[in-house]
């Protein structure tokens, strides 16, 4: 697919084509440039770190979204050997909106699982986007279940605007596959670790969201509603999705900080996308040392340490009655 | 009505503010101006098309429990600005804005009561607080309501009006979906009942989560009752909504919900439903064992 950039990407890009520009006249011409190549790649790293620190929180959304940004099946594919792709809820479809599977993992038997975005027009429709449907979230626990079933560690990538929203699944119930969800995470006896590897659509993320660790890409965001939904109903506007992107503290760091996320996963500079074989390897890093750390914890204490995990999440004050 | 909306002569137009405030009300599925009187008598229910009004936490809690039964729990827990969130209005401004016009702390009311011969844990949201919104207080509410019936051994029985998780808490709302359900499963294995009833509307977040949990599910009749709202999905693929969308009696045939309750039923329903899920030990005392009674 055609390079794609962000707006505030593009003094990079501009800098990477002149770099490209040199290098060919320097093959073509047989000149030496080394010292000028030094020197713009220099200066394209400073850009970057200069842009990069300074990202707005809608800019990390722009990041989330960016189409060249890996995806699950990427990251299974980067990380995992093995992997055994399974099929369908057993009652009304196979949404290809939601993939998952047993694979290894440095050997180490998981099911990994996440939500799945299409790359182009055609791979877009079947993947709908990466919204799934109430029978990607039912796909989901079945494929969780027999992963309890076999004591084997669990590992879901999210990278969702959100669960669709569509008359079918109304119909079908998305509430309910959702919120059985949530219910039974908290039952089943193996480890589980989250990444937040993209989007963090709303409920539609945490359908797959409830776990014993919570990763979080750099460039990633996790909300409660979408920039553009709360600026409509705040501002009224959809143009205000940037102000409503910073007042929702939406971003891998507030979130960090907040005590939402347990760790942040670093991205290479310029984001995932620059470099989608770092960002595997970081990441898969990151999961085996919470794997091997979640694999010694007994399964009683392990169920209790996750209900008290998400027991203390809240903020509220105690004020006496009347006050 | 819809084929005579089309006006062919002048007439006056009522508007809102000219009505004498409180007297008259617009029904908002009949669209018929009803006498306040009228609907106040019927338990908050439209007499022309018998669509159920929403009704404060105060006289929902007359409808269902024994008079001076009632002991809430947990009143002394109020919203923090955990975001500082600041938008076209701040949410500072909204809690304070709401406490005033609601004359409540927050979205959900709980405690325990006397419902017929039977405890129970019971938890009344409010739509008129900030949409009947789940933030941290309503999580941790609902939550502390799940946990402490479980250690007394209650049935939890929640009215819900929502339009979902509360936006100014950001991520701490979504939370308590997790954190809710978490409850709910717990008390669940306890082999204890938990009955959830939809009143109009109940939507979005809180129906992700521990709403849809109920072992049994019940709505008022022409409660809108969905996760993501008609415009939103009309927005996004454009379908054509179809006539009775998201409402009780459409989810009821669709088979998400167990029954549709006349508000006026609602209290000897719940009794009736506990009487079957309540190991109580009165009513217990009164039955037979089923497998020391059969013969082998």
């Amino acid at each position: 697919m055609a390079n794609h950039s962000l707006a505030f990407e593009k003094p990079i890009v501009e800098l990477e084509n002149k770099l490209q520009e040199l290098r060919a006249f320097s093959e073509a011409q047989n000149i030496d440039v080394s010292a000028e190549l030094v020197e713009l790649e220099k200066k394209i790293s400073e850009t970057k770190r200069n842009i990069f620190q300074n990202l707005t929180p809608w800019d990390e959304v722009q990041l989330a979204r960016h189409p060249q940004r890996p995806y699950t099946l990427d990251y299974v594919e980067a990380m995992c050997t093995d992997f055994i792709e399974l099929h369908g809820d057993r009652h009304y479809a196979d949404d290809q909106a939601m993939v998952g599977g047993f694979a290894r993992l440095d050997n180490e038997p998981v099911m990994i699982l996440g939500t799945q975005k299409g790359r182009d027009v055609k791979s877009n429709v079947a993947r709908n986007f990466g919204m799934a449907y109430p029978e990607g979230y039912r796909k989901a626990l079945r494929l969780m279940k027999l992963a309890a079933k076999h004591a084997c560690p669990i590992l879901t990538l999210i990278d969702t605007a959100g669960a669709f929203p569509g008359i079918g699944g109304e119909e079908r119930h998305v509430a309910e596959a959702i919120a059985v969800n949530l219910r039974e995470l908290f039952l089943l006896p193996v480890p589980i670790i989250v990444t937040i590897i993209g989007e963090g659509g709303s409920g539609g993320a945490l359908g797959i969201g409830v776990g014993d660790r919570i990763l979080i890409l750099e460039h990633s965001y996790y909300s409660v509603i979408s920039p553009e939904g709360c600026a409509a109903i705040l501002w009224k506007d959809r143009a205000f999705a940037s102000q409503a992107a910073t007042a929702l503290k939406l971003t891998s760091k507030d979130l960090f900080k907040a005590g939402l996320v347990d760790e942040i996963v670093p991205e290479p500079l310029g984001g995932a996308h620059t470099d989608p074989k770092a960002m595997a390897a970081t990441l898969k890093q990151r999961l085996l040392t919470n794997l091997r750390e979640l694999k010694a914890v007994p399964a009683d204490v392990l169920l209790r340490q996750r209900y008290d995990k998400f027991r203390a999440m809240g903020v509220f004050e105690t004020e006496a009655v009347g006050g | 009505m819809r084929l005579f909306d089309r006006k062919k002569y002048t007439s006056i137009k009522v508007r809102k503010k000219d009505l004498p405030s409180g007297l008259w009300v617009k029904c908002p599925d009949c669209n018929e101006i009803v006498y306040k009187h009228e609907i106040d008598e019927g338990k908050g229910v439209c007499p022309k098309c018998a669509f159920h009004f929403q009704i404060s936490s105060q006289e929902r809690l007359a409808l269902l429990i024994n008079a001076d039964t009632f002991q809430e729990w947990d009143a002394d827990l109020a919203s923090a600005d955990p975001l500082q969130f600041t938008g076209q209005v701040s949410y500072a401004a909204k809690l304070v804005e709401n406490r005033k016009k609601s004359a409540l702390k927050d979205a959900v009311l709980c405690g325990q009561g006397q419902m017929g011969p039977f405890t129970v844990a019971l938890g009344i949201m409010n739509f008129n607080f900030l949409g009947g919104s789940m933030g941290s207080v309503v999580g941790e509410k609902i939550t502390r309501l799940f946990e402490r019936a479980l250690a007394d051994r209650l049935p939890v029985i929640i009215v819900c009006a929502t339009g979902g998780a509360r936006m100014y808490e950001g991520l701490f709302s979504l939370m308590q979906m997790a954190k809710t359900s978490a409850a709910v499963a717990r008390h669940g294995q306890a082999g204890l009942p938990f009955i959830s009833v939809l009143t109009h509307p109940s939507t979005a977040g809180v129906m992700a989560s521990f709403a849809t949990l109920g072992d049994i599910i019940m709505a008022e009749p022409k409660a809108l009752i969905g996760f993501a709202g008609p415009r939103v999905i009309k927005e996004t693929t454009r379908e054509d909504i179809p006539k009775g969308f998201q409402r009780s009696e459409f989810v009821l045939k669709h088979g998400l919900i167990d029954m549709i309750v006349q508000r006026k039923d609602m209290t000897s329903t719940l009794i009736c439903l506990l009487g079957y899920m309540t190991p109580s030990a009165e009513a217990n005392a009164q039955r037979p064992t089923p497998n020391a009674e059969r013969p082998m």
